[in-house]
């Protein structure tokens, strides 16, 4: 089932669009990843599911219906800019915005005390937000997103600034989150995080959304069909025993036996290869080799850019 | 939703009223206020504690031993010195002047030197000049050779005080101040057009600091633009009316024990034969029956002071409160939704200045129109600029104490509440688009835009 769903959106602004008939559907309990290159209109569509502003046309679902002004309480935001009150004290601030999502004060300092103590900041409530590094700013950031238990938690960039250990610990604070419940959607450039996080995406290009679709399935669908076997026996044979659908990418010795790359040019299973390789060799490994979402991403973008360019 | 933008009026509200500068402020503005009150009374009983010697060359030989002197003015008749003696070695001589008398003075009022090493003080110029003055008019009038001529100079010396009343429609008689009046209004209208700048401009730094710390866009997330927008306006227009509710509590306190403590011992019978000693250097009876320039002049500057202490309960201060108190916040919400458009448009607080410009012209006017005004609270102009909105709020404030009929407030009172609340709607069209857009700085093309956008 889809928590959140936006059928068709465009949104104009006075001298370009910024959304051109977008659509995502974002599946419940899972972690979602909105790709695409800078002023795609990623931020746009971010901010429209947090009802900063409205589209032109389209239609917005949340919990399979429509999305209604109240649905905000249930969204939890970290802007890809963090933003505190400078001046004013970590914890009155974190009380400040859980009760600007509609915790009452009671419930607010129960979870507020909850997760600076989770986060080993207990002390810092005090503290006024510019005497904190940024990396602490950032776990306040964090905690003041998901203080109200959002169902729907939106992250723009959420590991730019923070230190590998921070990092690790959003990430399990996430994968925590999901497992808990949430709904996640999370707008990056950070293809690594992507692969490892991301269940679903929408890569968004140009206002418009080129791919969208399940993680597995997008690298499935762009595999260049290239196969990485490991082997003992004799590698200068490997090329005669091949037709021509195939094609020696690369080869060489690995302590002990041998490593080649081959790029299968008609689709046909993978079995068929290792029908052909198996009279002849002792096959220790065999990989069909899948495209990184950064790849995925470079190529997609640059096509499109391509066919931009031809018109 | 109501209850968040109270979250939002109470953050900003407490988050001010916390702040050391705003306990400093509130705290020192009335002792300002009191200082600008009883000061010019405090300083006329002050005196130039500092003595100094004049070296008189008398060329015209009238004014031997005539000059009067003062407990810190004293005068030294040279006899056959020359200003040039003395200039050479100034700095070695007692002297802070040297007075220059020619012997055509009777028919030449130029013949008069001072001359010194620095810019003689005023007062000491004033004093010698009128003694002078005096001094030949005594001379030319005993030439006349009247009889008993000190007594008759004496008895003929007079001090007038104009007593203004304005009739009432009811036929009641109503005695006015004008002097009172024109520093009651100038006050209120200063302080309204100072707090209007004051206050609104914190609501414009408010929202630039929201703005550039980003913070701004996890609140709308929460809660409506406008809800914020609102709310900050609201929590900062608190803030000033408790800094004015306490600036008048302790400006009362102050003054009250102000006027204890400075003027207890000038608490003088009213009789017209007012010598305030206090106040006058000590010049001898002598000298001061022939010069009758400083002490009854002093006197009525004197009485003219207590008078206004004492008519300072006559002043209707309810409704000077209650008329500020409208035309403050009247006046600081038409300006603070002007300012919080200026902010949302720009990145920094540097930008904010080609649209600060036409916002701040009509406030600068009622300053100016606020000086005619006083003068002349019924004329045309003064008219005009207390009923328009952006100038109403200085203008009438100025004008009512000298008492305004009822219509014209009222015109004025809700012209300024129609024009608030379009301003606060079209402000917060601009607020909502800007507030998102950064980089760019907007044009009034662009603001324009903005406003007719239908988000």
């Amino acid at each position: 089932m889809e928590l959140f769903a936006a059928r068709n959106v465009t949104k104009q602004y006075s001298n370009h669009i910024a959304l051109n008939d977008v659509t995502v559907s974002i599946p419940e309990h899972s972690i979602y990843g909105l790709l695409g290159p800078n002023g795609a209109g990623k931020t746009t569509l971010i901010r429209i599911i947090n009802q900063i502003m409205a589209p032109d046309s389209g239609e917005l679902l949340f919990n399979g219906r429509k999305l209604k002004s109240s649905d905000i309480q249930h969204i939890g935001y970290m802007p890809e800019e963090r933003g505190l009150y400078k001046k004013m004290k970590v914890g009155e601030q974190a009380i400040y915005m859980g009760r600007l999502k509609g915790l009452s004060r009671a419930d607010t300092l129960k979870r507020v005390k909850y997760w600076f103590e989770k986060f080993e900041i207990y002390d810092w409530l005090d503290k006024k937000v510019e005497e904190l590094s940024k990396g602490m700013q950032q776990k306040v950031q964090f905690i003041i997103t998901v203080l109200h238990e959002p169902m729907l938690l939106i992250f723009d960039e959420p590991f730019s600034g923070f230190d590998p250990i921070n990092t690790n610990l959003l990430k399990n604070e996430v994968i925590n989150l999901k497992k808990r419940g949430a709904t996640i959607i999370f707008s990056t450039h950070n293809m690594g995080s992507v692969e490892e996080l991301c269940d679903h995406i929408t890569l968004i290009d140009n206002a418009k959304s080129i791919i969208s679709g399940a993680v597995h399935e997008i690298r499935q669908k762009f595999k260049p069909g290239i196969y990485e076997i490991h082997f003992e026996g004799a590698p200068q044979k490997l090329d005669s025993f091949l037709s021509s659908d195939y094609e020696i990418m690369d080869m060489k010795e690995t302590g002990g036996g041998c490593m080649a790359r081959i790029k299968m040019h008609k689709a046909s299973a993978n079995n068929e290869l290792l029908k052909i390789l198996m009279p002849h060799y002792h096959i220790t490994s065999f990989t069909e080799l899948l495209p990184g979402m950064n790849d995925i991403f470079i190529d997609l973008v640059n096509e499109k850019k391509g066919e931009k360019d031809e018109k | 939703m109501k209850s968040k933008t109270s979250l939002i009026v109470a953050r900003e509200y407490f988050s001010r009223i916390r702040k050391k500068s705003f306990i400093v402020m509130t705290l020192l503005g009335p002792v300002l206020f009191a200082a600008l009150i009883i000061g010019p009374a405090w300083f006329a009983t002050l005196e130039d504690r500092e003595v100094r010697t004049i070296a008189v060359i008398d060329e015209s030989e009238l004014f031997k031993g005539q000059l009067p002197e003062t407990e810190y003015l004293k005068f030294t008749y040279l006899e056959d010195a020359s200003v040039e003696e003395i200039r050479e070695n100034f700095s070695q001589t007692p002297y802070y002047a040297v007075l220059y008398i020619s012997h055509i003075l009777p028919h030449t009022p130029s013949a008069v030197q001072l001359m010194s090493d620095r810019q003689p003080n005023l007062n000491v110029r004033m004093h010698i000049s009128n003694a002078i003055e005096k001094e030949i008019e005594r001379q030319k009038i005993k030439a006349y050779d009247i009889e008993n001529l000190d007594d008759i100079l004496q008895s003929i010396q007079t001090s007038i005080n104009i007593r203004t009343i304005v009739w009432g429609d009811d036929g009641a008689d109503r005695e006015t101040h004008p002097a009172l009046a024109m520093g009651t209004g100038y006050i209120g209208g200063f302080l309204i057009y100072l707090f209007i700048f004051l206050f609104g401009s914190q609501v414009m730094r408010g929202v630039i600091e929201e703005k550039s710390s980003r913070v701004v866009e996890i609140i709308i997330s929460s809660v409506r633009p406008f809800q914020l927008m609102i709310g900050k306006i609201a929590g900062i227009g608190l803030v000033g009316l408790t800094q004015f509710l306490f600036w008048v509590l302790l400006t009362f306190i102050l003054v009250s024990a102000g006027r204890g403590l400075v003027f207890s011992e000038l608490q003088v019978p009213s009789s017209e034969q007012v010598v305030a000693e206090d106040i006058i250097s000590s010049s001898s009876q002598e000298s001061s029956s022939l010069l009758p320039d400083s002490q009854p002049i002093s006197a009525e500057q004197y009485s003219e002071v207590t008078q206004i202490f004492a008519s300072l309960s006559t002043v209707n201060f309810g409704v000077m409160i209650g008329a500020f108190l409208f035309f403050f916040l009247a006046g600081y919400l038409l300006y603070a939704g002007l300012f919080a458009a200026i902010a949302s448009a720009v990145d920094n607080e540097a930008d904010t200045q080609q649209f600060m410009l036409p916002v701040t012209i009509p406030l600068i006017l009622s300053i100016f129109v606020m000086m005619n005004a006083i003068q002349n609270p019924e004329s045309a102009l003064a008219f005009w600029f207390s009923i328009i909105p952006f100038t109403s709020p200085v203008i009438m404030m100025v004008r009512i104490p000298f008492g305004v009929p009822y219509w014209e407030v009222i015109l004025s009172m809700v012209l300024l509440i129609v024009t608030f609340i379009l301003i606060t709607w079209m402000a917060g069209k601009i607020y909502r688009t800007g507030i998102l857009m950064y980089g760019k700085k907007p044009n009034y093309k662009e603001l324009w835009k903005w406003l007719t956008y239908n988000n």
